[in-house]
């Protein structure tokens, strides 16, 4: 059965009965959330009903007379800086006028529906983005080309008709009906689109080898890789969480494209919100005919399963994560064979990033060359980065692929906080590289990065200022990958530590003269012997920083001098008596009570008892308290 | 058959270390190398399993390819040039071996592998004196409770050898990695002891162990590798005859080996072989036949006494009740060709059918 059905095109089954007079989208994902999104929401149900006027409703469920009001917790739309966001949305006289308001809280919102709702006025302070006037904020969305994230803080991720609405599952629709698998893989190539997961291997012909790859018993499987590890990366989720169909319908259709009729989406335990909400939208697809058997009413079968992590980095490698979905160990194993020809369960496998997938129903449904238009040689389309660290507007851009690290620091994120001097930035996460103002002009290219010795990776961008340490820095990075190294490689396993205790007596004061060239000698090495990808790039943060900032390295080790301020043992506190007021904030906030003196009179610091937490340093305000 | 053929027939022709070299297809470049006397060093490796590609101490370089790699692992191709020894090769595997020895306890003057140590050997054939990065030994605190697997993870260098053979070749599974990074230890599920985890007590695990992390524990102290004859020998105890290397020291017999890649075994053998041979050294052992004296006593005696009084008794029992008095049971520690001989010694000389053997009850 099935084949002889006419194929069903995708629609919402409950289409809208009502459009609310007013609209509030409030951001609950996980940032929003932790902001306290869902008192927020709360505080609206409350507040409207007690307007009396703008009784709230579902606009799919039921009809109003008179006014009314919807509420719609959505995914994350990026400004994660300013969360919770809140979106308003007023509907009058045939006008219709949106604007956000951003870190706002349950308190805020009383005086949001008095005074804005009610009143009319839309409260100016708070407005963090608005259609009818430029605010500051306006430069975040305006370098930006969102089309992964299209979906992201527009729909409510718990409905499926919020995405069915949205055209959802047409893509699908279009190549089970007029494409064969072939066009379908050439399509995808010939948008240029690569792998967003880090290498960037071109999606198309992954998917030709896999097509093409013999099975034994004709099965074949198609996963998506949704473990994000990176420390500062959270573009995986934010999809998963906020559009979770395009993710589905991504699979489905690279399925169809290698001829694969079972999916794994395997998500890191760590995102319990991205996994609630997959598994709400995979019953939702299920019971729509949307995924599953006879896909559509087509011969098209396409079951899906969502595996969950169990905590290890290394299971984004993806002979990692295969071992991982057979119940096994993650650890990498050797390639060849590569996933296409013997995967999981040594079946042919397709494995590409959670980013990737949700490219793939846009460029089915707009073009290959409408995605290829987008971008820069040969990396075309978008990327999304977290934008994290020492920038004023943290969160999430995506970003046509071309535009320089300057342009998406400074004008999507606003610049460096309190205006300090930019110090460098560490592209691509722990496997990527630190990189200096220089070259703050590179594009965000894959093989523009890599000539850098940073990489793309999975577009984790953090902000560094002159209070982080480089030296400090490197070493956080290689101690994750050092802890998360599975300990199958005798580079990886023992030689990142032997890497990180060099870095850690360079940041105690003992550097030793020749340490640097016993780390780089290190480096090289780890990273021509490893087994995987995660030795194998686990040096680039320490190779980079050597590169660009090795005088600071050098500093550390022969003057026994941190510049930032950030290695303790380096680091010695006092206080200016000409500066300091005896006001008596340092005292209060040492957590040591090394601070002493009389109120009014200049303070003393007991080097003895203090830590060099840098408490005092913050809290002065008058610049008496000094380091160096 | 066609297919098959083909394969067979088809050679290839690669370089390896500037010489010519004919290849089949499927094998791998170690395979390749080790046939033609170049010795590539690995400690991950055993034939026995499938490649790991763990230590990288195999990596050798191929025209062509992005970086070193494993000789293990890589399949032969046409036309490859491969080169296992040149100065970038050395180092790297120079460095593995600095790595290694940076954590590894260092104690082989009292160590049972010592001799018998592909770490100590390549060590040696690498010139490693001490590692650049100072030597932190490691401390792992491990239980140590089986009655012939010693164990000493603080030895162990990781390669997965123990873990594979166990689950792979015993299909079993004793051993596993634990923890992560760095503090990765092979141990037991849950650390319970050897012996609840479906332990057979093969020693497999020994077998294959390239270092002395996992070593005999009743041979401990016995005797250091190169003190000891070895005798190649078949093991007595059933008809499979697997080939034992018997390590025996001042007379006695200290320990029992295999040779991966000789006899019907492959280096593979289970309990009996490996460690049932405690025997041989025991007192009570009966070194020569025996017949009893007129009071019932048993006394030594010599094989031709003894069966001239086998051979008498034989004829007296048969003229007096006739062959089906006999019955004969077989043993399973004979060979096929002895356990003809005794069922045809059984019928036609002393004429029953009363035969049976050992391995049916």
């Amino acid at each position: 059965m099935g084949a002889t059905e006419t194929p069903r095109k995708p629609a919402p089954v409950h289409p809208r009965r009502v459009t609310p007079d007013v609209e509030i989208g409030i951001c609950l994902g996980t940032g929003g959330i932790a902001a306290g999104g869902e008192d927020v929401l709360a505080a609206f149900e409350e507040g409207l009903a007690a307007t009396g006027v703008f009784g709230v409703v579902k606009p799919r469920e039921d009809v109003c007379e008179g006014a009314c009001s919807s509420i719609t917790g959505t995914g994350c739309r990026g400004m994660c800086a300013m969360d919770v966001l809140v979106d308003v949305t007023l509907r009058k006289d045939g006008r219709e006028s949106t604007v956000t308001y951003g870190t706002v809280t349950p308190a805020m919102v009383r005086k949001i529906i008095e005074e804005h709702i009610v009143g009319g006025q839309p409260i100016e302070k708070w407005i963090v983005l608005s259609a009818d006037q430029p605010t500051s904020h306006n430069e975040f969305y305006q370098y930006q080309d969102r089309l992964v994230l299209r979906h992201c803080g527009k729909i409510d991720p718990e409905d499926i008709d919020d995405y069915l609405e949205e055209g959802g599952y047409q893509g699908l629709y279009k190549v089970l009906t007029q494409m064969t698998p072939t066009q379908v893989h050439e399509e995808i190539f010939a948008s240029g689109l690569r792998g967003r997961g880090g290498a960037g291997f071109p999606t198309g012909l992954k998917w030709k080898f896999a097509a093409e790859a013999p099975s034994v018993d004709g099965q074949k499987y198609f996963i998506c890789n949704g473990d994000e590890g990176d420390p500062g990366a959270f573009m995986d989720r934010s999809v998963l969480e906020g559009d979770p169909h395009v993710v589905f319908e991504g699979m489905a259709i690279g399925g169809y494209a290698i001829g694969a009729s079972e999916g794994y989406i395997y998500v890191r335990a760590e995102y319990p919100l991205a996994i609630k909400r997959l598994k709400i939208a995979l019953k939702q697809a299920e019971e729509r005919g949307l995924v599953g058997g006879n896909v559509m009413g087509t011969d098209f079968r396409f079951h899906l399963k969502i595996k969950e992590g169990a905590g290890a980095f290394v299971c984004g490698e993806e002979t990692a994560l295969m071992q991982s979905i057979e119940g096994k160990r993650g650890m990498p194993r050797l390639r060849p064979p590569f996933p296409a020809i013997s995967g999981l369960w040594a079946r042919p496998t397709n494995i590409n990033n959670v980013e990737t997938l949700a490219c793939v129903p846009w460029i089915i449904t707009n073009g290959a060359p409408a995605f290829a238009a987008r971008g820069h040689e040969k990396s075309k389309g978008t990327k999304v980065f977290a934008l994290t660290g020492k920038v004023k507007r943290s969160g999430l851009a995506e970003v046509p692929m071309g535009l320089t690290l300057r342009e998406v620091i400074f004008k999507i994120g606003g610049g460096i906080k309190n205006d300090k001097p930019f110090k460098a930035v560490q592209m691509g996460g722990p496997s990527g590289g630190c990189l200096p103002e220089e070259l703050l002009d590179t594009r965000v290219d894959y093989e523009e990065l890599n000539q850098t010795g940073a990489i793309v990776g999975s577009g984790g961008m953090v902000v560094l200022d002159g209070d982080n340490c480089i030296v400090d820095t490197a070493k956080y990075f290689l101690q994750f990958t050092q802890a998360e190294s599975c300990g199958k490689c005798v580079p990886c396993r023992v030689g990142t530590k032997r890497m990180l205790e060099i870095l850690e007596r360079i940041c105690e004061g003992q550097g030793q003269s020749g340490d640097l060239a016993l780390l780089e000698d290190l480096a090289q090495n780890v990273k021509a012997g490893s087994l995987c990808a995660l030795g194998g790039t686990a040096p680039n943060p320490v190779l980079t920083s050597l590169k660009y900032f090795r005088q600071e390295f050098e500093e550390h080790i022969y003057d026994h001098k941190c510049r930032a301020g950030a290695c303790a043992a380096l680091t010695v506190y006092w206080i200016d008596a000409e500066a300091c007021t005896g006001c008596r904030a340092c005292a209060r906030a040492c957590p040591v009570d090394a601070i002493t003196g009389e109120k009014k009179e200049p303070h003393i610091i007991d080097p003895e008892i203090c830590i060099r937490c840098g408490a005092c340093y913050e809290k002065c305000r008058f610049d008496a308290v000094r380091r160096q | 058959m066609a297919i098959a053929r083909e394969a067979e027939e088809r050679t290839l022709t690669l370089t390896v270390n500037g010489q010519e070299v004919k290849a089949a297809p499927g094998q791998t470049l170690l395979q390749v190398a080790r046939a033609m006397g170049v010795e590539i060093p690995t400690l991950c490796h055993d034939d026995r399993l499938e490649p790991y590609g763990a230590c990288r101490l195999c990596l050798v370089e191929v025209e062509g390819a992005r970086g070193p790699v494993p000789a293990c692992a890589t399949k032969v191709n046409d036309g490859m040039v491969v080169q296992t020894h040149t100065d970038k090769i050395r180092r790297l595997r120079k460095f593995v071996l600095e790595l290694l020895l940076s954590n590894h306890p260092l104690d082989c003057p009292v160590c049972e592998a010592a001799g018998d140590c592909r770490l100590q050997d390549y060590a040696y054939e690498y010139e490693v004196n001490m590692s650049p990065w100072g030597w932190t030994p490691l401390n792992f605190e491990t239980r140590d409770d089986h009655p012939n697997v010693a164990r000493n993870p603080n030895r162990c260098i990781l390669c997965g050898r123990c873990v594979r053979i166990c689950r792979d070749v015993m299909g079993i599974g004793c051993w596993g990695f634990t923890n992560r990074g760095y503090d990765t230890i092979i141990d037991t599920p849950y650390n319970l002891p050897l012996q609840e985890v479906g332990c057979v007590s093969c020693g497999q695990c020994i077998s294959t162990c390239p270092v002395g992390a996992l070593n005999h524990k009743r041979s401990r102290y016995a005797a250091r590798h190169w003190q000891t004859e070895k005798t190649r020998t078949v093991c007595p105890y059933c008809g499979v005859g697997c080939e034992l290397i018997l390590h025996t020291s001042r007379g006695k017999l200290v320990r029992v080996t295999a040779d991966v890649g000789s006899g019907v075994n492959n280096g593979n053998l289970c309990v009996k072989g490996r460690f049932g041979m405690e025997f041989v050294n025991s007192d009570e052992r009966i070194t020569s036949p025996m017949v009893r004296d007129e009071e019932g006593n048993l006394v030594e005696t010599t094989w031709d006494v003894a069966l001239d009084r086998i051979e008498q008794n034989f004829k007296r029992i048969k003229s007096e009740s006739g062959g089906k008095a006999f019955a004969v049971l077989a043993s399973a520690k004979c060979t096929n060709e002895e356990n003809y001989l005794l069922q045809k010694f059984t019928r036609a000389v002393l004429g029953t059918n009363n035969i049976d053997h050992c391995a049916r009850l």
